[in-house]
């Protein structure tokens, strides 16, 4: 079958560049300093000057929102990064293995995502207490067995296929086996696992600071802003509506990403 | 009845291995809950005769067993920050975020599965197509961004309800039902869009199975081999399904409550951590993960009565 992408994967991906590009020039540059205070311009609805209005103090929405994605973002990455890393590590492992302690690790990684990661995140942080390498350490750490689960069972398929088989009749250590030969045929099914998961972290991290247990205030954060943002939804709604916007369009532009993937993996099998 | 007794053994040691975790992240934390309730110019002497009295003398495992002991004859514990028994703080806000939770579980059951059922057994590209995306739409949507459209549309623009305005439901009941079906059905729509997704690509895949065609050869109607052999196999995973959806509401329920300010559990939970009051904590999520554990062990007890295979094995 030809390789097409589908509909999902471009407008997903198209999404997905436009909100990195505008993530990565927030980094260096935004419309305003994100958090300069223009006290004769509260709650100024969107205009030419500011494109998305103003908050209750002033600060520029547009400004505020490009500096909060740069932290949901540094956080979902780090999240994934952790998870994924240390996921492979353990499922490979599992998956290769098997035996007693694959089965007791399946069984707890099973109980564990049983919970929502939200609830867990919720205690754990009540414990450490909030703040942006709390969350990336606890969100990390809650998003391991979710990767672990998808490795080990495509290490558990492939483990006695023929290609395995032959690469260890010729000799090739167990190690390179495993991270050169069968890592890179699970590759498929770990990309949309990735995507989900990157969601997931955006959306925690958002949950958490909405709630007010996540990242501590003078740090800009989509769910803070959405926290702040809701007592002036009669005054000032373009506050809310265009934070919350961008949450969405970046939950959404990694869903199409996952979804298209998995409709390509399937396609591809039959 | 095997499977019956096995799963009943093995939910009520996930309870018991739940609790005693729990137990046990909340009394590694640092501090001494003492310095909390007595402030900071207690005497030594009184300290001592307070963690004496809270039982902080004597080792983990005792005071755990001690814990669950009372917890289970429904004692909770007395909270540090309000010196009240905690059964009495929850007793009048569980009830809240349990009808939240129900409402809206029963509003994702009444309409999705209809709607599952009916996008899964249309053939339709075009359909498809749509149906795809209103999903993915609606399934990018955080629970409590809808909230905050729900108030903002129907709240500040149409006035159907006013946002903050909470009914308790012993001055009104069908106030409070009312004002209920904001937050509920900002929990659901996600879960909705996810269950409706998930419900029709089970359909979809019994749909393509030999004993589908077999009853087609038979002379079936589209109709009877959907209601009599596809649908009784394509819910089995979603049951499961519901039942991560059930968990997956109760913490929504948590997040809604805030935009909603509704005065539930999750609002206790949220003050006591930013508190540090731990016995509220400990309590409220031990009742919740023990209702989590419960809910997947219904879905299982469910499951293997719908479907006998399981059974077997």
């Amino acid at each position: 079958m030809k390789k097409k992408l589908n509909s999902f994967i471009c407008v997903g991906g198209v999404l997905a560049v436009l909100l990195t590009l505008l993530f990565l020039v927030g980094l260096f540059w935004t419309p305003y300093p994100p958090d300069e205070m223009h006290a004769m311009a509260k709650f100024q609805a969107p205009s030419a000057q500011y494109l998305l209005g103003t908050d209750n103090l002033g600060r520029d929405v547009l400004s505020r929102i490009m500096d909060g994605m740069g932290t949901s973002f540094f956080i979902a990455i780090c999240v994934v990064l952790i998870g994924c890393f240390f996921g492979i590590v353990i499922g490979s492992l599992c998956g290769y293995y098997g035996g007693i302690a694959d089965a007791i690790l399946t069984r707890l990684c099973d109980t564990i995502t049983a919970f929502p990661a939200m609830l867990l995140a919720l205690i754990v942080i009540s414990i450490t207490g909030g703040g942006q390498y709390n969350i990336i350490l606890v969100l990390g750490i809650l998003f391991i067995p979710s990767f672990a689960r998808i490795v080990r069972t495509e290490y558990a398929r492939v483990r006695d296929l023929n290609y395995i088989q032959s690469a260890r009749l010729m000799g090739v250590s167990t190690f390179r086996i495993m991270y050169v030969h069968i890592l890179p045929n699970t590759i498929p099914v770990l990309l949309p696992a990735v995507t989900i998961g990157f969601n997931n972290a955006i959306l925690s991290e958002a949950s958490m600071s909405f709630l007010g247990i996540g990242i501590t205030p003078p740090q800009a954060s989509l769910g803070t802003m959405l926290k702040d943002s809701q007592s002036y939804l009669r005054n000032a709604p373009w506050f809310a509506l265009c934070t919350g916007c961008a949450i969405v369009l970046i939950i959404l532009s990694f869903s199409l990403l996952s979804e298209g993937i998995q409709q390509r993996n399937r396609s591809r099998k039959i | 009845m095997k499977f019956f007794l096995k799963k009943t053994i093995t939910l009520i040691i996930t309870l018991f291995i739940v609790s005693l975790l729990a137990f046990f992240a909340f009394s590694i934390i640092p501090g001494d809950p003492t310095a909390k309730i007595l402030g900071m110019e207690a005497s030594q002497a009184q300290i001592d005769a307070l963690r004496i009295e809270l039982g902080l003398d004597q080792p983990v495992l005792v005071r755990y067993l001690d814990w669950l002991g009372n917890f289970v004859r429904g004692d909770f514990g007395t909270s540090y920050s309000y010196q009240l028994p905690v059964r009495q703080m929850l007793a009048d806000k569980l009830p809240i975020t349990a009808l939240l939770t129900l409402i809206s579980f029963l509003f994702t059951l009444v309409i999705a599965i209809p709607l599952g059922i009916y996008s899964g057994s249309v053939k339709s590209e075009w359909l498809d197509r749509v149906n795809a995306t209103i999903d993915q739409v609606f399934m990018s949507v955080p629970q409590f961004f809808i909230g905050i459209l729900m108030c903002f549309v129907l709240g500040i623009s149409m006035k159907w309800f006013i946002p903050g305005n909470y009914v308790s439901y012993s001055s009104s009941w069908s106030g409070f039902l009312y004002y209920m079906i904001f937050p509920a059905f900002s929990i659901a729509i996600p879960r909705i869009a996810m269950t409706v997704k998930m419900l029709r690509s089970s359909i979809l895949n019994e749909l393509g199975r030999d004993y589908v065609r077999t009853a087609h050869s038979r002379g079936c109607s589209r109709s009877v081999i959907l209601r009599r052999y596809v649908l009784r196999n394509a819910l089995i995973p979603v049951i499961t399904f519901l039942a991560i959806s059930m968990a997956e509401i109760m913490t929504g329920s948590i997040i809604v409550e805030q935009v909603f300010t509704v005065p539930g559990i999750g609002r206790l939970l949220l003050t006591s951590i930013g508190n540090r009051d731990f016995p509220v904590v400990l309590a409220i999520v031990v009742i919740l993960a023990a209702w989590i554990v419960l809910v997947n062990y219904l879905a299982d007890i469910i499951n293997q009565l719908v479907d006998p295979r399981l059974r077997l094995q």
